[in-house]
């Protein structure tokens, strides 16, 4: 794996800090006062989830991780494996554990794509799409006539994921969901 | 970088009209104060001595022979020829180049209000720069209605008119950082940095350690609603300034910086006028240079020559147009308050 210079690296880009992959969520520029410039990066370390700022030099040179984000669609769980396979025809297959799913599956929905950061040829982290569709399975009865008067109540849905719906909301219906938030967006459209 | 479809501006039209009202205003304010616009060339044939600060070229042939000319980094040193050669307050507003990252504060070429006032020190120009914004934000708010960033109105708020924080370097320190900067220990500031940046422990340059906890831990807590002078820089970070000693004997620089919401706005200073100092700091310059394999330029030394010759006591501060119209309109990238910058330029 190649190194970044401080001031070449990009958002998205991915490195080796003490050890841990991590990525790049925003990197500025500083020049304080009128001497030696730098460049304040902020990572989340891709193992633990952690959100931090360093600052580098701006001439440093920093190790890039080996780390690869892949689309993926999600086929089953053996219990202890989630398994996902390769959209790009290859059809390569990769099994990731718990802590790599961490959150995400509580959005786990077969043949939905999703992103797999492979670390070394293994699932690092499985990040859902921002927006998914899915079936309300347990709520309490809708109520009639009341289709845009704030209140809210829980709703169960397919996956086991519970998140707050409108009071006008019913057992089998298809939500939108924002992943990011956990929060109800709309109705499903069509499909 | 560049692609054929990138066609559109980065700024919208409402703000290019907000620019060209800041435009007019300031220039309308110098006019009243009797400061003289002048324009000074955008190449030149000498550059600036700044170890820190990359300077962009191009290079033509006149006469069979190549000359290479320098985009000017800020117009100071032309500013100063002209006041060595008895020209009165003078100001200009125009564009400046630097070969820098680009960033949400910086573009390589950026536009300067830069003045110097004959007879004044460092203290008086930071009032003039305050009746400067006072007549500017004034004009805006009330008479043009324009819709401006919340702090502007809370600025214009005060009874006063309105007054700018002023806070010495070294109690911007002890008060957001509990360190006296003028007598602490390097080690110190090597833990203090690496505390809150997670680099310093490696660093052995004094300024640069100040510099970084300067911008990491006091610049985004000054400067919230009124603009914020910080005065007095230690004296190896004085630049083109005087330099002289404090109430408590500190050796410090007649320079200031102008911050406000986490924007470095201006750099100003009591200028220095000696041309032996002058010569020597520029020589400091060109060494570190030389030191650190920075590729070569031609200094321009033409200033000294000037200095020579005469330079009146006045004061004269740099202050970034882009940054400010940024902080007026609420615009949190640099490219937005530019008609065409970053990829589109």
């Amino acid at each position: 794996m190649g190194s970044y210079s401080a001031s070449d690296i990009r958002n998205g880009n991915k490195l080796m800090i003490d050890g841990d992959p991590c990525a790049v969520l925003d990197n500025e520029h500083v020049r304080p006062g009128k001497g030696q410039a730098f460049n304040r990066i902020k990572l989340r370390n891709l193992k633990t989830g952690r959100v931090w700022e360093r600052t580098f030099k701006s001439g440093d040179s920093i190790e890039g991780a080996d780390v690869m984000d892949t689309d993926m669609e999600y086929l089953y769980t053996d219990g202890e494996f989630y398994h996902f396979m390769a959209t790009d025809g290859s059809f390569e297959q990769h099994g990731a554990d718990e802590t790599a799913v961490g959150d995400t599956v509580k959005w786990l929905k077969d043949q939905e794509t999703y992103i797999v950061t492979l670390y070394n040829g293994a699932p690092l982290a499985v990040t859902p799409p921002n927006f998914i569709e899915l079936e309300v399975t347990e709520t309490d009865p809708g109520l009639k006539g009341d289709t845009a008067n704030g209140g809210s109540k829980p709703a169960t849905l397919a996956t086991g994921a519970i998140v707050r719906v409108p009071l006008f909301i019913n057992i089998g219906e298809v939500l939108r969901i924002d992943t990011r938030t956990g929060e109800y967006v709309s109705r499903a459209t069509g499909k | 970088m560049y692609h054929p479809d990138n066609w559109q501006p980065t700024a919208d039209i409402h703000t290019l009209k907000v620019r060209a009202t800041l435009f007019r205003l300031i220039r309308s304010y110098f006019a009243s104060e009797n400061v003289l616009e002048v324009d000074t060339p955008c190449l030149s044939l000498g550059s600036i001595s700044d170890p820190h600060i990359e300077v962009l070229s191009s290079t033509t042939k006149t006469g069979g022979n190549e000359v290479t000319y320098y985009l000017q980094t800020s117009p100071e040193f032309a500013m100063k020829r002209l006041l060595c050669s008895d020209a009165p307050s003078i100001y200009q507003l125009g564009k400046v180049f630097r070969a820098e990252d680009l960033g949400r504060r910086h573009s390589i070429e950026f536009t300067m209000l830069e003045w110097y006032r004959l007879a004044f020190d460092h203290r008086r120009l930071m009032k003039d720069i305050e009746r400067l914004f006072r007549f500017v934000f004034n004009k805006m708010a009330q008479d043009l209605s324009l819709e401006l960033h919340s702090s502007v109105r809370s600025c214009l708020d005060s009874h006063d008119g309105f007054s700018c924080e002023k806070l010495s370097y070294r109690d911007a320190f002890l008060r957001h950082l509990n360190i006296d900067p003028f007598v602490v220990d390097i080690k110190v500031l090597q833990l203090e940095a690496h505390r809150i940046t997670e680099y310093g422990l490696e660093e052995s340059d004094r300024d640069t350690l100040l510099e970084l906890l300067f911008s990491t831990a006091i610049e985004p807590h000054i400067g919230l609603t009124v603009p914020c002078f910080v005065y007095e820089y230690p004296e190896s970070q004085a630049a083109l300034a005087k330099k002289y000693k404090d109430q408590d004997g500190n050796a410090v620089s007649a320079r200031f910086e102008l911050y406000w919401r986490g924007m470095e706005l201006a750099n100003g200073y009591n200028e220095l006028t000696n041309a032996a100092e002058q010569e020597f700091r520029i020589d400091q310059d060109m060494d570190e240079r030389e030191r650190n394999k920075q590729p070569e330029r031609t200094v321009d030394k033409r200033l000294v020559s000037a200095l020579h010759s005469g330079m009146p006591d006045c004061a004269g501060v740099a202050l970034g147009v882009d940054r400010l119209l940024m902080l007026l309109l609420d615009k949190p990238h640099i490219d937005q308050v530019m008609s065409f910058a970053g990829n589109r330029a």
